[in-house]
């Protein structure tokens, strides 16, 4: 394990990473127009970033959820869909339902 | 559940703070305050110190590219490891701050300040803010952002804290729930989406991410983002026959 000033040193690494592209978001939509069609296409872009990192996290997920069950984890999102679509798009009760299935599942393997 | 009073579009800074508070109090600050209870444990875990696992929540304020911060530490993986997985896991703060920044512009006198905005954004304001901004004048926008994005950040500040504290005390099944908290609401965020280009990217996204993890673990949200988004965009262009 590393020292303290490792730790920081390396927290300032991950910020700094992250803050680039934030930046570069900040420089690059100052000279974008909204509406038009490079804007559209930088929202699909993120769009479609967004629902594969959600796909990734669920499918492959790192860290200790990658210890649970593939079932497990897909059983838990589909019960969270078909409670938003029978709650009619209501997101709490959604997203309760989907994780408490997926817990209830994990704790009694 | 839309009301005549939120369809209407407001100019009254008052009533658009109320709103921010009002949005953010609700779901979006009990999500970051559980999804950030799980990463302030796994930080505890890791051998991070509390300084350290809050420094992240509010330096990096992306909780994929922070679990991937975590872990590779805990892993004992190098600078540069550590450094590329945390870039290429929040490289979607790009797309989302050019899709997002130009509604919060208007009105702004120093524009040098939307590099320090930007660093408030996270999914949930991204989302939210898209939501709320068609109901408000122009100017008022950026009120609406900062006031729902300091309430977030607050909140996942108390969260990390938290878990770093309670790490131990809670069962098994509830620390994978907190942690599964996240890709479950991210996707109840999207659930609801309409539009012809958005809802094909999100689904051309969620096939793409997974199956670009497989083949280029290290760079696959960028591919799939890209590959995905552009053939979203491409599909849905004018002209392009419906169905």
């Amino acid at each position: 394990m590393s020292e303290p000033s490792a730790q920081w040193w390396l927290l300032g690494l991950a910020v700094a990473v992250t803050y680039l592209w934030r930046g570069l978001g900040a420089m690059f939509s100052s000279r974008i127009q909204p509406d038009g069609p490079l804007f559209q296409w930088v929202s699909c872009v993120s769009h479609a970033m967004l629902a594969g990192l959600i796909a990734r996290m669920t499918v492959l997920p790192l860290g200790a959820l990658a210890a649970t069950p593939l079932t497990d984890r897909l059983l838990g999102m589909a019960v969270a869909f078909a409670a938003f679509y029978l709650g009619r798009g209501r997101t709490l009760p959604a997203v309760v339902a989907g994780v408490v299935t997926f817990s209830a599942l994990t704790a009694f393997r | 559940m839309v009301s005549a009073e939120e369809d209407s579009v407001t100019h009254e800074p008052r009533e658009v703070r109320r709103r921010a508070l009002r949005d953010a109090l609700g779901l979006p600050s009990l999500i970051l305050l559980a999804s950030m209870t799980g990463f302030g444990s796994l930080a505890r875990e890791s051998g991070l110190s509390l300084g350290i696992a809050l420094g992240a929540t509010a330096g990096v304020w992306g909780l994929p590219g922070q679990l991937a911060f975590a872990e590779l530490y805990a892993a004992e993986a190098g600078a540069f490891a550590i450094g590329l997985a945390v870039a290429l896991a929040n490289a979607r703060f790009l797309p989302m701050a050019v899709s997002f920044l130009p509604w919060v512009r208007v009105g702004l006198t120093h524009p040098s300040r939307l590099y320090a905005i930007v660093q408030l954004l996270s999914l949930n304001s991204w989302a939210a803010g898209l939501r709320a901004f068609p109901r408000m004048a122009p100017e008022l926008r950026r009120l609406y952002f900062v006031v729902f994005a300091s309430v977030c950040i607050t909140s996942g500040l108390v969260g990390t804290a938290l878990g770093y504290f309670a790490v131990g005390a809670l069962p098994r099944p509830v620390a994978l729930g907190l942690i599964f908290l996240n890709p479950v609401f991210f996707a109840m965020v999207f659930a609801g989406a309409r539009g012809r280009a958005t809802l094909l990217a999100l689904g051309l996204g969620a096939f793409c991410g997974p199956l670009a993890h497989l083949l280029v673990p290290d760079w696959s949200l960028l591919i799939a983002g890209v590959v995905a988004g552009s053939l979203a965009f491409w599909l849905s262009r004018p002209g392009v026959p419906r169905g």
